[in-house]
């Protein structure tokens, strides 16, 4: 990883932002997606895509690259805008999402689009198949490390536990989860639908190393991934905090965004305030 | 007459045939499959000496991993070892896997397009004692409905071995199935086993070789460990002058629908045979195909739209209607449906 230099900074915020307008533009131009967890992994992708990853986007198939397994696969706006913009596929092609023929499946596909490496959607299953990632780079002894990106609502489903243990017995340390800790799922407010808390505990009585970040803090997060790389003994996971809808005013916080669609005139709001956020970027930069 | 050309076991209708249950076929095809790749590996829920692991699991200890009692675990870190270039095998009862974790299968396996095996184990209601919840009989029909997945039911522990070692050999999703009580060897080492080739092991009358053999009156189908009750039965009807054809689909999908239409179009009369519901199983998809190519009057031996219970595999094969004489009964209404 380069150093955080005050120039990286702010174009890791940049390219941060033009995800997010990505994300607006293309789920409001496919009439149906899922908006507020995308919007706020956004800093996340970023940081993962442009600073964290070892990746080749020519090289997709790179035996050596660096894996990185969505599991919520619903916020896959954000994800295909990050793989685009990275160079795995052109940028114009985000417009296609969710229509016939389209490479950008309304939930991600592998082998459909360079970069995604394993299909996701039905929620839990990520961190068990990032764990046989994990186990087979150690059968082959290979150094690349693997990232899953997991949801919080996510983490009601049973197989997620049975992953929890299984990478706590296996001391898989080349695998680092983030959470998304964002608090909210499609029925409200996690607490409310299905408590968590304490979450860190749990990963801890897993036999997980735990590190809590603010998820919209490029250098928390390079740092977590850091501290996550040095750990040799446990896997480790990551609770980022998050504001749902993050980078857009009227979206943030409100858990019926996590799948509601636009109505007219809303997507142009977001993408005003977006814009005006790009020109502060800019200017504090 | 035994077809010939299918090389089967000459002692096959002994009192005292040798038996084996499938599944110790399956624990030595592992143990060759993993003899022959290094990358394949073997995953089990808690269930390795009843599955046959055990062999595996000890020559390769650094290859076997236990996940403990965790099916949709097992189906979905095998998912992540099988798009890593690892060919895994994942065991465990079929109610369990691929019956619990049949969504982790369709999308992480199939759709992922991973190169994952799952062996379903105890199949069929011959597990006996443990009663329904542990009887499988819907597993065929629900990975038959999955796309890209392969079916194989082999018939004994020597075709089960073969299965085992062919599904190592050719790359993609697949399905085995096992059942855990002793059943007749019924084929040889010689016997010819093509996965996707459905192979005739009885013959109409005094013909010699599946093409010169004379016209059947009935077509029996089977899969797994009941095909040799279906053999019993054509050899029964044969002494009654009724000539029967028996084939033996260890591939349920693929179907080798050439040879069963074929056939079928000779015999003008069928009957399936399996251990297995008779909805969406073997009977389903030899309907399926017959009703498209060759539409024939078809009785279905098989569970009828009901669970199991507890019982001997005797007994219990003799109540839902799956010995050598209900099979003789469904073929004779088979052919009195002929037109």
């Amino acid at each position: 990883m380069e150093s955080l230099t005050a120039q990286k900074l702010e174009s890791l915020a940049l390219m941060a932002n033009r995800l997010r307008e990505d994300v607006i533009t293309m789920v409001s131009r496919a009439g149906s997606g899922h908006i507020a967890g995308a919007l706020d992994m956004a800093d996340i992708f970023t940081a993962m895509y442009f600073h964290i990853l070892n990746h080749d986007p020519k090289r997709p198939d790179w035996p050596d690259r660096d894996r990185l397994v969505l599991s919520n696969g619903h916020i896959c706006p954000v994800y295909y805008a990050a793989l685009a913009h990275a160079g795995y596929f052109p940028v114009k092609e985000l417009e296609t999402l969710r229509r016939l023929g389209s490479r950008l499946q309304g939930h991600p596909h592998r082998g459909a689009l360079p970069g995604v490496e394993t299909t996701s959607g039905p929620l839990g299953s990520g961190l068990s198949q990032a764990s046989g990632i994990a186990l087979a780079a150690r059968l082959e002894g290979k150094r690349y490390q693997v990232y899953c990106l997991t949801s919080d609502g996510e983490l009601g489903e049973g197989n997620y536990w049975e992953a929890a243990m299984f990478a706590g017995k296996n001391r898989l340390s080349n695998l680092t989860v983030f959470v998304d800790r964002n608090n909210i799922q499609i029925d409200g407010f996690t607490e409310q639908v299905m408590p968590l808390e304490p979450l860190a505990e749990k990963y801890r009585a897993f036999n997980w190393h735990v590190l809590e970040i603010d998820g919209h803090n490029f250098e928390e997060i390079a740092a977590a991934a850091a501290e996550a790389k040095a750990i040799h003994e446990q896997p480790t996971v990551v609770i980022a905090h998050t504001i749902p809808g993050k980078g857009v005013d009227f979206m943030e916080n409100d858990y019926l965004w996590h799948s509601k669609p636009f109505k007219p005139g809303e997507a142009e709001k977001a993408l005003k305030e977006l814009r005006s956020l790009k020109g502060k970027i800019i200017a504090e930069g | 007459m035994l077809n010939p050309d299918a090389k089967l076991n000459p002692h096959l209708f002994d009192d005292d045939v040798a038996q084996a249950p499938t599944r110790n076929g399956y624990g030595e095809g592992l143990v060759a499959a993993g003899d022959a790749n290094p990358n394949v590996v073997a995953l089990c829920a808690d269930l390795t000496e009843s599955t046959r692991v055990e062999a595996f699991a000890k020559k390769f200890p650094e290859r076997f991993f236990e996940l403990g009692v965790a099916e949709q675990n097992m189906a979905t870190v095998a998912a992540g070892l099988g798009t890593s270039g690892k060919v895994p095998f994942i065991s465990s009862y079929a109610t369990f896997s691929p019956g619990r974790n049949w969504e982790q299968i369709r999308t992480t396996i199939a759709y992922n397009d991973a190169n994952v095996k799952v062996a379903g184990h105890h199949a069929g209601i011959s597990v006996g004692p443990d009663g329904a919840t542990h009887q499988a009989t819907e597993d065929i029909a629900i990975m038959r409905a999955m796309p890209r997945m392969r079916v194989h039911v082999p018939c004994d522990a020597i075709e089960a071995r073969k299965a085992t070692i062919a599904a190592a050999q050719t790359w993609g999703p697949a399905y085995l199935r096992f059942q855990r009580e002793k059943t007749p060897i019924m084929t040889t080492e010689e016997t010819p086993y093509v996965p996707g080739k459905a192979e005739v092991f009885w013959l109409p009358g005094n013909g010699s070789g599946a093409r010169g053999a004379k016209k059947p009156d009935v077509l029996i189908v089977g899969c797994g460990g009941l095909v040799f009750h279906a053999l019993l039965a054509a050899r029964t009807l044969e002494e009654e002058k009724i000539s029967a054809a028996v084939l033996n689909v260890h591939t349920v999908k693929p179907l080798d629908e050439k040879t069963i239409v074929e056939w079928a179009k000779k015999a003008g009369a069928v009957v399936t045979v399996e251990e297995h519901q008779i909805v969406g199983g073997l009977g389903g998809a030899v309907a399926e195909t017959l009703a498209a190519h060759a539409p024939t009057p078809i009785e279905f031996i098989g569970m009828h739209d009901t669970f199991g219970e507890s019982g001997a595999p005797d007994e219990l094969l003799k109540k839902y209607g799956m010995m050598p004489k209900d099979i003789i009964m469904a073929a004779k209404k088979a052919i009195r449906r002929k037109q």
